[in-house]
């Protein structure tokens, strides 16, 4: 059903419907208001659930560590330095193989502190071994944690997935999503059958240590399914599109790019930007267009090569940097099109960070400066008298 | 004790170790109905590694600071399911684990109220990297970051009170053991898994390795840390001290530092004797504290035979100015004068000497056996 409803609530919405039997949280920043819904729904007595208050996001992400290894579905929400107080957690949550979910409302990281949106936090956990989805809009980051549960709960993958969805841009934006019913995600959604769980009538051990003659294989499988993940994640969405009727998630949407001589690649809510600048430049003749990266882990490098490949100016878009290197989506496609026998012009710019404004004047301005020479690192709407003030 | 052990035997521990014995008594004690959540530390490290492992229970270990917060997720996960009837939850770590880096989950994991047992095995450091002073580091202790030098005697702080510290937090039980006493150790952790809701036990562990001691002393360096006070054997329900184990005349410290490298330089370095005596003053403490010491009439003296006190006698008897201190419990009268507890016939600053406090021990934070102890002189009439 249509509803004109906030980005947190209708997330909120979506994970009661996938009936998780524990959630843990901690409070930041501008991730609060999907928590707090969800807790008033277990209030109001609509959601057979335990919220668990934990005292930090280190141990929030324990907290759903320990649900997990119980069997019993979990849910967690962060961001920003949430995230990364949980970052040692996340890798042992990936190792381990739990198939958890959550969502990262993204924020810029301290220090300066700032609460506004870009995508470092998320960014900075990419190597993490969970599966990182990006939202473009409300609708795409409801429907993409239930199929979040679907491929991580998958017995060939039990890895987690981290949904990553822009803070307040998206989590606090009121717009018309289509909530779907709980009997079609029951359909989606088959309850959780765990691999292995901790139980008395059959002990396992958990968690044990590796030493290195047998580390390096729990890493080779972790890759391994990574790859497996690109099989399955079109999949799913080609039986979410069946089920919901709708087209969201999979690897990577395509947007105009057919004839295109320009192209700009970006991940979240600034996509939606950028195809609104696409029409307009369409409009005037320009052949351009956009590529939306949903799923940034595992790299949907063929897929990205496959739709580029004919493309001579790429720009890619990061809402994040590895400070003395680049825009790491930028360093992704590098590496997608490094050997191959077309290598197409790839600019990187760097946007949006702490909530600086992307609007459509910069998107043109990216797709003007194509024509020159390749940009490595471009900082796009830089304040020149700050600049000048600051050396 | 069960023939087939939870913790099986084959795990690489330290000969001598006195983790492995104490874990082991812990898991027998809590029986096979039962899941562990491990921190990171010498206990995870030597009883597994791919793919063996000596646990016989169901057991994870993720990290080094969160096994209270994985813990309170397999009980939150085993509440949803409907299984926390039957299957009890123990979190457990070591020193460092429990009172430095794990120590705000454990707290959180309290004040929340999750049905878990957390033990921490102290052995005074963090052994697992090699014998650094955690805040359960024993003052004049050297370790590695505490080492004893011309211008060092070792650690400068003394234990942090971690019993107390979680006791404050409400919770329905926590105490101490030692591995000394093995009957205790199984007995408190019976105890705990009985009672619904947040427990504590904190089991003292001698560590041979980082201690630099006998590994066949294990068991008497585990004993006189009790016997000479430093060490004090304690229970608290609901936040109030409920037992106490007395000790029969203390020992003085030295028994227990001599045995351990670890103490050493007290007993070679100049001013040595004057770092022991501070020791000596912290075991002193405890021993005041806890009233640990049992006072029982000498067997070769005859019971001398009871006095008649009426309420006028005893006043008399008030602990001040020189004059004894007795006070009367259910018609018999104790002397309380030698008690560091009753000093000028006061305690605590609430009860007077000289006075019936049958009546007072209904709220006094500790049972009858305190009083018991005391030697009688003598009956009160009427």
């Amino acid at each position: 059903m249509k509803e004109f409803i906030e980005g947190s609530a209708a997330i909120a919405r979506t994970i009661k419907m996938c009936k998780p039997g524990v959630i843990s949280a901690y409070p930041i920043t501008p991730q609060t208001h999907i928590g707090e819904n969800l807790v008033q729904f277990i209030a109001n007595g609509e959601m057979e659930c335990q919220f668990v208050n934990a005292e930090s996001e280190h141990s929030s992400a324990s907290i759903i560590l320990g649900v997990s290894a119980v069997g019993v579905r979990a849910y967690n929400s962060t961001s920003s330095q949430g995230l990364l107080l949980m970052a040692e957690v996340l890798y042992s949550i990936a190792g381990m193989r739990f198939p958890l979910v959550i969502t990262c409302a993204n924020r810029a990281v301290s220090s300066p502190i700032n609460i506004w949106n870009d995508q470092q936090d998320s960014v900075t956990l990419r190597d993490s071994g969970w599966i990182q989805f990006y939202a473009e809009n409300n609708q795409e980051a409801c429907d993409l944690h239930i199929q979040a549960y679907r491929i991580a709960e998958d017995q060939n993958i039990s890895l987690p997935v981290m949904v990553c969805v822009d803070g307040y841009i998206l989590t606090h934006a009121v717009e018309v999503v289509n909530l779907p019913d709980q009997e079609q995600v029951d359909g989606f959604l088959p309850p959780l059958k765990p691999l292995h769980v901790l139980d008395p009538q059959d002990p396992v051990s958990m968690g044990v240590l590796y030493d290195p003659s047998s580390y390096m294989e729990t890493r080779y499988a972790i890759q391994e399914t990574m790859s497996e993940a690109l099989e399955l994640i079109p999949r799913v969405a080609s039986e979410f599109k069946e089920m919901f009727g709708r087209e969201s998630g999979g690897l990577i949407q395509e947007y105009r790019t057919s004839d295109a001589d320009k192209v700009i690649v970006a991940m979240g809510s600034v996509v939606s930007t950028v195809k609104e600048v696409v029409d307009e430049m369409r409009g005037e003749g320009e052949k351009v267009g956009a590529i939306k990266v949903i799923t940034h882990r595992p790299l949907p490098s063929q897929a990205l090569y496959d739709s580029l490949k004919d493309v001579p100016e790429i720009a890619v878009l990061d809402k994040s940097i590895s400070l003395g290197a680049a825009g790491p989506l930028h360093m992704d496609l590098k590496y997608t099109f490094q050997g191959k026998n077309v290598s197409p012009k790839i600019s990187g710019f760097v946007a949006g960070l702490g909530g600086r404004d992307i609007t459509r004047d910069s998107i043109r301005e990216i797709f003007d400066r194509l024509s020159g020479e390749q940009i490595n690192c471009q900082f796009v709407n830089l304040d020149v008298e700050q600049m000048v003030n600051a050396t | 004790m069960a023939t087939k052990h939870l913790l099986a035997s084959g795990h690489t521990a330290c000969a001598g170790c006195g983790q492995a014995i104490a874990a082991r008594l812990v898991v027998d004690a809590a029986g096979s109905d039962v899941i562990i959540a491990n921190s990171t530390g010498c206990l995870e490290v030597f009883s597994n590694i791919y793919p063996r492992t000596a646990w016989e229970v169901p057991w994870i270990h993720s990290l080094f600071e969160n096994p209270a917060s994985v813990a309170s997720g397999i009980e939150a996960g085993l509440r949803s399911l409907g299984k926390l009837d039957n299957v009890r939850v123990i979190a457990q770590g070591g020193d460092g684990s429990s009172a430095d880096i794990g120590f705000q989950a454990i707290s959180g994991m309290f004040e929340r109220g999750h049905d878990i047992l957390y033990v921490c095995y102290d052995n005074g450091a963090y052994m697992n990297t090699g014998v650094q002073r955690s805040s359960q580091t024993p003052f004049d202790a050297s370790t590695t970051t505490t080492p004893s030098g011309k211008k060092s005697f070792g650690k400068k702080m003394p234990k942090k009170d971690l019993a107390l510290i979680f006791a404050a937090h409400g919770i329905p039980y926590s105490a101490t053991a030692s591995v000394a006493f093995p009957t205790d150790v199984q007995r408190k952790v019976k105890r705990a898994l009985d009672i619904r809701g947040p427990k504590y036990l904190q089991i003292f562990v001698p560590c041979p390795l980082g201690w630099r001691h006998d590994p066949a002393l294990t068991y008497d360096i585990a004993r006189l840390a009790v016997e000479t006070g430093l060490f004090p054997v304690i229970e608290y329900r609901d936040g109030e001290l409920a037992s106490v184990r007395k000790i029969d005349a203390p020992k003085p410290v030295e028994e227990y530092l001599k045995p351990q490298g670890r103490f050493r330089h007290l007993f070679s370095a100049p001013g040595g004797e004057e770092e022991i005596e501070k020791i000596q003053a912290i075991a002193d403490a405890n021993i005041r504290k806890f009233n640990m010491v049992k006072e029982r009439p000498k067997k070769e003296e005859k019971m001398p035979e009871l006095k008649k006190f009426t309420l006028e006698k005893l006043a008399k008897c008030d602990g001040k100015e020189g004059r004894p201190a007795y006070v009367a419990y259910k018609g018999k009268v104790y002397d309380v004068s030698k008690n560091n507890l009753w000093s000028d016939g006061d305690h605590m600053g609430m009860h007077e000497a000289g006075r019936d406090l049958t009546a007072d021990m209904e709220d006094a934070p500790h049972g009858e056996d305190n009083m018991l102890d005391m030697p009688v002189v003598g009956e009160l009439e009427g």
